[in-house]
């Protein structure tokens, strides 16, 4: 069962500080596989910056980050040497930013975009790494056939999922996402968010995401963790945290929700 | 041990925004359901039959009291269970099946349906073809199980959503109104899917108003008594009784009549 598995990633008391603010404090959680966990809460209450300290972009002042993988030794993410911190991340980590331009090169065609990670952890076999391209593009609902067209040519939703495909082709062990569909139209958003509780499923990721929409948070997530002022002040099943939130904050945040 | 023990539960609700104002739902509540038995609870509108449901299901929190549940070979505290030990209950040992369909964008019902049997490990064509049975079942038309069933009529979600609810093996189901809005002849049907469940061995407790549906399916009623006075019939009469919800919950139920966004937004 899951709770006996060792999970993913292990956060314990990450402490972030800018200018003597604390942007994160003593934030601690766990992440096991097919599970997603979902953070909510207003600009500037540290979402950013804790995703960051994960993602191996930016150090934490202090806590841990321990991941568990396969064939490999439990290690904590920044104390292992720089080197070999980035030379591991690639292989195990993606990194679905808001805007697509951020994750995507652009100056590369899709199919490019897609096989570049793969090259980067050491496949060179051209006609695979085509026909892996190919199999990613219909895996997120892009025509195979635009497998040589350049990104600037994709609408934004398509730009969203072609960044999704390049993210997920290595089949990382966790996936962190910030504002996924944030400014995608509705019925564009809708599409992303059926292809990733498909892509969840499928391939039993662990996935962090960033969200500032609550019913996005309801949708994808197991477990939401409410944060304010760089501090979790809440944290439970997503169900449990929308329909019977407990603190000020939180009641706030779901009564704030607009009505369509 | 009963399939469902539930001892001494207590809730209330803490409006911060409301200047703190509390409001109790549920007071030392007891009871025990055993396995294959059918429990209908009993109340006037607002006693908090649903919040008794949503306690035993984990979306909310219980503040007192013990809710003990069989999972496999171990017994669970809902009341203070982790949230990942509480997901892999609702996986596999306690189902929830509520008025109103949660509709995903772009799912159609089919896949809707079997979403419960692949979230277990279920080959996708058992579950297909599981899901489809079920539908053709309840008089769901066939021409509308590869549609998203946001634009079906209000029966037609509710039974989507109770076909949701039944294809799975789950030993224990919180049934809240499922058959509200059904014409007489899938109430009937859903009455025969309760009994088939029962005598499978499956423990339900269910909130039921329609008294042929209570006659029909109930082993055994629970009295569940309003806490805030001028509820029993009466008026409101203090200013905390007219929102017997937090104001969530209260959203929840208005917005998820609305169809379509009620996936998309909370």
């Amino acid at each position: 069962m899951s709770d006996v598995v060792k999970p993913v990633l292990q956060v314990n008391g990450l402490t972030k500080v800018f200018d003597r603010r604390l942007a994160c404090q003593d934030i601690s959680f766990t992440l096991h596989r097919g599970e997603v966990l979902g953070i909510v809460g207003e600009s500037g209450s540290g979402k950013s910056t804790l995703l960051k300290c994960l993602a191996g972009l930016m150090p934490p002042d202090a806590g841990n980050i321990t991941l568990s993988l396969p064939d490999r030794e439990e290690c904590d993410l920044w104390r292992l040497e720089e080197a070999e911190r980035e030379r591991l991340l690639p292989t195990i980590l993606a990194i679905i930013h808001q805007n697509a331009r951020d994750g995507l090169r652009l100056d590369v065609s899709a199919g490019g975009n897609i096989s570049e990670p793969l090259m980067t952890n050491g496949h060179r076999h051209y006609g695979t790494l085509r026909s892996v391209a190919m199999e990613w593009l219909k895996n997120v609902e892009i025509d195979p056939a635009r497998v040589d067209d350049l990104p600037q040519t994709f609408s934004g939703g398509m730009q969203q999922r072609l960044q999704i495909a390049r993210g997920l082709v290595t089949h990382p062990q966790l996936v962190l996402m910030d504002e996924p569909t944030g400014g995608l139209d509705v019925s564009v958003q809708a599409k992303l968010l059926d292809l990733l509780r498909r892509l969840v499923r499928e391939f039993n990721l662990a996935v962090v995401i960033v969200t500032h929409d609550l019913g996005v948070a309801r949708l994808l997530s197991d477990r939401l963790m409410v944060m304010q002022s760089g501090r979790v002040i809440e944290t439970g099943l997503s169900d449990r945290v929308l329909e019977d939130p407990r603190q000020p904050y939180t009641q706030l945040l779901v009564s704030s929700v607009l009505q369509v | 041990m009963p399939v469902l023990h539930v001892s001494n539960i207590g809730k209330q609700f803490v409006m911060h925004l409301r200047g703190g104002i509390r409001i109790p739902a549920i007071s030392n509540l007891s009871f025990s359901v055993e396995r294959g038995e059918c429990v209908v609870l009993n109340g006037p509108s607002g006693a908090g039959k649903s919040s008794v449901l949503k306690m035993v299901y984990g979306t909310y929190e219980t503040e007192n009291g013990g809710i003990l549940v069989r999972h496999g070979d171990r017994i669970i505290d809902i009341a203070s269970a982790d949230p990942l030990v509480m997901k892999q209950v609702r996986r596999t040992t306690v189902g929830y099946v509520s008025q109103f369909l949660r509709v995903v964008p772009r799912i159609s019902a089919r896949d809707l349906v079997a979403e419960p049997l692949l979230a277990e490990g279920e080959h996708h064509d058992v579950a297909i073809s599981r899901a489809e049975a079920l539908l053709d079942r309840l008089n769901v038309p066939e021409s509308l199980w590869a549609l998203p069933p946001a634009t079906f009529s209000g029966g037609e979600q509710q039974r989507v959503n109770i076909a949701r609810g039944f294809i799975t093996q789950h030993p224990l189901l919180l049934l809240d109104e499922p058959s509200a809005s059904l014409d007489a002849r899938n109430r009937q049907i859903v009455i025969e899917l309760i009994n088939k469940k029962k005598a499978a061995g499956v423990t339900m407790l269910c909130i039921f108003h329609d008294a042929e549906m209570r006659e029909a399916v109930a082993d055994r009623f629970i009295e569940v008594s309003p806490l805030l006075s001028g509820q029993n019939g009466s008026e409101p009469s203090s200013d905390a009784s007219k929102t017997p919800m937090p104001p969530s919950s209260r959203a929840q139920s208005t917005q998820k009549r609305r169809g379509y966004l009620s996936g998309i937004r909370t």
